[in-house]
């Protein structure tokens, strides 16, 4: 879409790191393959969600507009990018952040980003990433490429992979922490990212890590893994581990995760979680995309079998250095502030104060404080995170982070500094009070983008946003730090069944119209890790929310005994109880003229489902064969390309390694760890593949093979142009027969 | 240099009286009803981000908004597919949307006459770093070309053009006339200089 696109591969030669340029160019190639029709929907589907290429609501170019169906007309016609996914129907593009960590460098390429990709917006998610929405397929490249500048990979944000792995964004500087996470979680991220024994599950994995068990800021107890340090006395010595729990998740049905260790010592810390991800894969369900995430696997085997399983992987997983080069210098990780300590500011004004309150917590650091930046609906301008930028470089070294609270958070500030930080962030209108407080909703995008929402989540967050603002400092303090989430549909994006008050969107039909309601969730625990899940108590229609959440805290503040919690207050008073508060807001107002039930919090439309769509948070179930082969066909394509701008020796050294990497892709179904060497691989795919035939064609017997087989004996010598051409031609006959092989094996043999 | 991805915006008179809500439903309508070749797409509500885009109407060929960057309220028309043509074309294409947008929005009665152009003050916004940085260069090699436009708009020389200079923000123009139009006035002045096609 932008005039620009083809410049900026040229204008960043040079400037981002070989690797992730290289990724870039591959999926720009993907592209290409794609619409010259030469690459499956279904794989490119998941080859772009597996880069962070999101669909968003009517990509299948319709749209409800009140009234009917109507059909969006794109210039693509019916190109795809995915079943049912219109080519120039806009998409979000998520961009990882680990463990939420970015300077200020960064805050200004997203700034950028959003201003020339998206609608000059970025939103900061409930697992620390930041996605721009509708943003155009064509862009996604060239967006890519400025991010792998800025040191940024999207590679893995979506899809049946390893998602972002986040990490408590006070990591290093909370007074409560047992030691900082951050390097460990980075050694993770970075350890995980692309890893062969990560590309064949059958849905998504997301791991965290927290620095105490109290807390709830990186909410391990509803991850697939979930870290948490402690430490013990070893030989007098007092040494670093991690409390390991699995088969934590949200979704429909929310698991809480199983403790699998007790200590993990950090040197075991990767090669264990990559035994995860081996059984995983292996054990994982692939075919009922229901039950396909861990905590599924987790709970069918028991953990005791699922414990069992993982460390007979572990016993036998190659020795891989990384497991300890990546943690080796992480005890002596720390982050510096740029100015001295300092002590607290006077009290300014009462705008101030109540800021301060909210939005600072005491670092262990004598002298500094954390600041959260509270971002409405975790939304912020370009011109907001110019700004930011700014801030951060002059208040630190640019020490911030991503919360999942979808705010952020400045570590490392003198508390001398506070007032003037406060002005800063006020200009840019970055001051609002509130943080953590039941002002600051969270809520999932839902209709407003998510094929999958069923209820307006930004919507109801807005309007309570808005209402509670106005009066939460009357409010009793019990209230004031209650947490409202919203999810726009039951996976629980929102993350509601860890809140106090928690929503996810729910339809009914009422006298014939479908009414949007939520459902009401009460009771989760935040803290702790997010401890224990709320109890659903009814179904209310979303224009009654609001009275909803006024009746609720003013029955608990009025009701509650001996100072309990919210999670007590329900659990003692009970579900039927809870219920019987809210009965009369089931039904819409009576007035038959009364009409403003029947649409949604922020959309006038008359409220209907039809706008639902296939959701691509489960991606495509592709195996890694597929992904393999796929990546081998597009070498060839790539072969094609240099021969064509007269690299001959280049693109035959394509052209063979082609067959190298379709031929390894085949001996991995069968040998897991195959070396990356090309004899090796030779002689592989020999004994297991054409000694025993079955890579034999029905026709064409071991022909292809013997290619691969030529190919391997004369890569070294040089090609004339002729020669490459006929070895690129034959490199894409046996990716074929590789493909036709692959097929072969998958059919279930009559018996 | 070319110019592509011209983003033009109206400022507003009485900006605080204007009622951003309203626009949700009406914009709902433009979808509707198909007001324009372009394909219209969602709309999308940013009322709660300090100085932030407004309500913004998505659309595949471009956004139409009323827009509050930098606290200035205005129609503003956000070109994103390439458009064919010189930059002439480009910058009338972008005005005549923005004016025409601005035209309906005066008229629509549930806007209660709360939404005028101010008359004077458009700004212009190339929103592509790579082929328009915001650099002295650049506003020096297109100030003609933004005067020739500006001439056709608001007559010969008579406005005041002021650049944004902040090199990390786009390259941008304003330019108040010193006399005051309505959003017809200046359609009826783009007429010299509109191209035939003026979607793509």
């Amino acid at each position: 879409m932008k005039a620009s696109n083809s410049r900026w591969k040229e204008h960043l030669s040079g400037k981002m790191p070989e690797v992730l340029a290289q990724e870039v160019d591959n999926f720009e190639m993907e592209i290409d393959l794609r619409r010259q029709g030469k690459l499956d929907e279904r794989l490119f589907a998941e080859t772009r969600l597996r880069r962070g290429v999101y669909g968003q609501r009517y990509d299948n170019g319709e749209r409800h507009d009140g009234k009917k169906v109507q059909e969006l007309k794109y210039p693509s016609g019916a190109l795809t990018k995915g079943p049912n996914t219109l080519w120039d129907a806009p998409g979000m593009q998520r961009i990882k952040i680990p463990g939420g960590g970015l300077n200020a460098s960064q805050l200004e390429t997203l700034a950028e980003l959003a201003e020339e990709y998206s609608d000059g917006i970025a939103h900061v998610t409930t697992r620390q990433d930041v996605q721009l929405h509708y943003v155009h397929i064509d862009d996604t490249p060239t967006l890519m490429r400025r991010l792998a500048a800025a040191r940024i990979t999207t590679r893995e944000a979506c899809g049946n992979s390893v998602r972002n792995v986040t990490a408590c964004p006070y990591a290093g500087v909370c007074p409560d922490e047992v030691f900082d996470v951050t390097p460990y979680s980075h050694a993770l991220a970075r350890f995980l990212l692309g890893h062969p024994d990560t590309q064949n599950f059958g849905r998504k994995f997301k791991p965290s890590f927290s620095g105490c068990a109290q807390h709830a800021c990186a909410i391990a107890n509803m991850h697939d893994l979930g870290l948490i340090a402690v430490t013990r006395v070893e030989n007098g010595k007092e040494v670093r581990g991690f409390e390991m729990y699995v088969g934590g998740g949200l979704g429909t049905v929310p698991y809480q995760a199983k403790p699998f260790d007790s200590f993990v010592p950090p040197e075991e810390l990767l090669p264990l979680t990559q035994a995860i991800a081996r059984v995983f894969a292996k054990y994982g369900e692939k075919k009922n995309r229901n039950r396909a995430r861990i905590k599924f696997l987790v709970q069918d085997l028991g953990i005791t079998k699922f414990k069992e399983l993982v460390l007979e992987e572990r016993k036998k997983l190659p020795t891989d250095p990384r497991w300890t080069d990546y943690i080796e210098t992480a005890e002596q990780f720390e982050e510096e502030p740029l100015r001295p300590p300092g002590e607290p500011v006077a009290t300014a004004s009462e705008d101030f104060e109540r800021w301060r309150k909210t939005n600072t917590r005491p670092q262990k650091q004598t002298g500094y404080v954390t600041v959260t930046v509270t971002l409405p609906l975790g939304d912020i301008t370009s011109n907001q995170l110019r700004g930011l930028a700014d801030i951060v470089r002059r208040f630190t070294k640019e020490t911030i982070r991503t919360t999942v609270e979808q705010n952020f958070a400045i570590r490392w500030v003198s508390q001398s500094d506070l007032l003037d930080l406060y002005d800063a962030l006020r200009s840019v209108g970055l001051g609002e009070p509130g943080a953590g407080t039941i002002v600051d909703i969270t809520s999932c995008p839902g209709t407003d983008t998510c094929k999958l929402g069923i209820s307006s989540s930004r919507g109801l967050a807005a309007e309570l946003r808005k209402r509670l603002a106005e009066k939460s400092f009357e409010m009793d303090e019990a209230v004031q730090n209650l947490h409202i989430k919203i999810s726009g549909c039951f996976n629980s994006c929102g993350q509601h069944h860890v809140a106090d008050l928690g929503f996810y969107g729910v339809s009914r039909k009422m006298g014939g119209y479908a009414v949007p309601h939520f459902q009401v969730v009460l009771g989760g625990q935040w803290d702790h890790n997010g401890a224990s899940y709320g109890l659903p108590v009814v179904a209310i229609p979303s224009k009654n929310i609001p009275e909803v959440v006024a009746r609720l805290t003013e029955r608990y503040v009025a009701n509650r005994e001996n100072g309990e919690s919210f999670k007590d207050y329900c659990k003692r008073i009970g579900k039927a109880e809870l219920k019987g508060l809210l009965e009369d807001l089931v039904r819409p107002p009576a007035d038959p003229a009364d009409h403003s039930f029947f649409s949604d919090w922020g959309d006038p439309r008359e409220y209907n489902l039809s706008d639902l769509g296939v959701g691509e948070c489960a991606g495509e179930v592709v195996s890694a064969i597929e992904f393999d082969l796929a990546a081998a066909e597009r070498e060839v394509f790539e072969a094609q390309l240099l021969l064509e701008k007269g690299n001959i020796q280049q693109s035959a050294k394509i052209a063979y390694m082609a067959m190298v990497h379709a031929a390894k892709a085949l001996v991995k179904l069968e040998v897991a760890d195959v070396s990356d060497d090309p004899d090796r691989i030779i002689s592989e795919f020999t004994t297991r593949f054409y000694d025993t035939h079955k890579f034999f064609d029905p026709f064409a017997g071991g022909k292809f093979a013997q290619y691969l087989f030529a190919a391997h004996k004369a890569s070294e010598e040089p090609r004339t142009v002729d020669s490459a051409r006929y070895l690129i031609d034959e490199a894409q006959l046996f990716v074929d027969a590789s493909h036709s092989c692959y097929n072969r094996m998958s059919v279930p043999v009559a018996v | 240099m070319e110019l592509q991805h011209v983003n033009l915006k109206l400022l507003l008179g009485n900006p605080d009286g204007v009622d951003l809500e309203a626009l949700i439903p009406i914009f709902h309508d433009w979808i509707q009803d198909q007001t324009c070749e372009e394909v219209l797409v969602d709309v999308t509500d940013y009322r709660h981000v300090h100085s932030g885009p407004g309500i913004v109407l998505i659309g595949h060929e471009g956004n139409y908004s009323v827009d509050n960057t930098d606290g200035r309220l205005g129609v503003r028309y956000n070109r994103k597919s390439v458009l064919e043509g010189n930059n002439q074309d480009r910058l009338a294409q972008a005005a005549w949307a923005a004016l025409t947008a601005c035209q309906r929005l005066e008229a629509d009665p549930r806007m209660g006459r709360t939404l005028r152009f101010n008359g004077k003050d458009v700004e212009v916004l190339i929103n592509d770093r790579l082929l328009v940085p915001n650099t002295s260069a650049s506003r020096e090699g297109l100030d003609a070309e933004f005067r020739l436009f500006f001439n056709g708009l608001f007559g010969e020389e008579r406005y005041d053009l002021t650049y944004g200079d902040e090199p990390r923000r786009l390259l941008s123009v304003a330019a108040e006339a010193l006399h005051t139009f309505s959003a017809s006035d200046l359609l009826n002045n783009l007429c010299g200089v509109l191209p035939i096609e003026t979607t793509s």
